[in-house]
């Protein structure tokens, strides 16, 4: 049934979110440390189980694929959400240190990405 | 009449938005097809729109939550908040091999501690560049060029005053909104095209509206993968930038 896959998608996410917060209030912070990620190496292994994997297709994976085709218009809300006016309106020197932190991380992409490629 | 409109959309807050979203969808779509036959892709432009929107509301209404802040699309802070903005990129982690995201194993680990730093550095520099001298003010930029997030939490625990938080937090919102737009017009040039990369491009740019944004535009089967490093990013830094980092332009300045 798709709602086992939409449960199973939700309890990744909760306890991953929850283990995140509990790292970092471990390190005395005021913020999520790797939750996504934590819930994402969770579904990965929980859809992989030896003998048991979890295919798009079936009815339980329909209730997660449905969620991961959504993604796309969940960005656009979260776009719409932004407070763009502030960003716009930050004067000279909040446009000028953002945009050169972009600037120099994409120019450090293509640098990290060969050396990730040898062997 | 406009009172009780207002009361059955916030009633129904979560319906309204995807009505919203799926219009903003359908125009960008017939944008892409019709006017920039093809050569951006829809998804880019419904994001780009969605600023657009975001930012005319911001403008209207002088509130921080873009376009939830008016009365009608209230619903779209729910549909565009953590929440749903977290469920939906674990969702897409749903069909990844794991050997994939091990193709860039250390370099994608030591890519979150590099574009910290990174971040943080040059957005130091541009402190003192605008001319700002005490050491707590310029961490406080810096952190802020890292994300949104890292930038108020280092004010605070530095006791900065607000109006640097405030530029801080400016600093992360131009970095967000810039990753969203630019990441699908360089992607190409900067060979983002597969997951190792991602995982890369996740961990330099660290904040997951931008990062989460940008690869939507791009390509989603990179989502996850982005997604994966940029969650440790915001911890990292909130770690480093009011310690360590703190420390190292004390040392300099």
């Amino acid at each position: 049934m798709p709602i086992y896959g939409v449960a199973l998608l939700a309890a990744c996410t909760l306890v991953g979110l929850f283990v995140g917060d509990l790292i970092g209030a471990t390190m005395g912070l005021e913020a999520n440390v790797g939750g996504v990620g934590i819930a994402m190496l969770l579904l990965i292994t929980l859809t992989n189980l030896p003998g048991r994997r979890l295919e798009p297709g079936s009815p339980t994976g329909s209730g997660v694929q449905y969620w991961s085709l959504l993604y796309i218009p969940i960005i656009v809300a979260m776009a719409a959400r932004q407070n763009v006016f502030a960003a716009v309106s930050g004067g000279v020197m909040a446009i000028t240190a953002g945009a050169l932190a972009v600037l120099a991380a994409f120019a450090l992409v293509p640098v990290l990405s060969r050396w990730a490629q040898r062997p | 009449m406009t009172a009780r409109l207002a009361d059955f959309a916030g009633d129904n807050g979560l319906l309204v938005a995807f009505v919203f979203v799926g219009l903003v969808m359908a125009v960008a779509y017939a944008l892409s097809r019709h006017v920039a036959r093809g050569t951006v892709h829809g998804s880019a432009i419904a994001i780009a729109l969605g600023l657009l929107l975001a930012f005319w509301a911001g403008a209207d209404t002088g509130g921080t939550n873009g376009v939830a802040d008016w009365p009608l699309l209230a619903g779209i802070g729910v549909l565009g908040g953590n929440m749903f903005r977290d469920f939906a990129i674990v969702a897409t982690a749903f069909g990844v091999r794991l050997a994939d995201l091990r193709a860039a194993g250390l370099v994608g680990a030591l890519s979150i501690l590099i574009g910290v730093v990174l971040s943080f550095a040059v957005g130091a520099a541009v402190a003192i560049g605008f001319g700002i001298t005490d050491p707590a003010e310029i961490a406080t930029i810096g952190a802020g060029a890292a994300t949104y997030i890292v930038g108020p939490v280092t004010g605070a625990s530095l006791g900065v005053s607000s109006s640097i938080i405030s530029l801080s937090i400016a600093a992360g919102l131009v970095k967000a909104v810039l990753v969203m737009v630019t990441t699908p017009l360089v992607a190409r040039r900067i060979g983002l095209d597969n997951p190792a990369s991602a995982m890369i491009y996740g961990g330099l740019m660290g904040t997951t509206s931008g990062v989460t944004g940008g690869l939507a535009a791009t390509d989603p089967r990179l989502v996850p993968y982005g997604a994966m490093t940029s969650t440790f990013y915001t911890g990292l830094g909130c770690l480093m930038a009011p310690s360590v980092l703190y420390l190292a332009v004390k040392a300099l300045v």
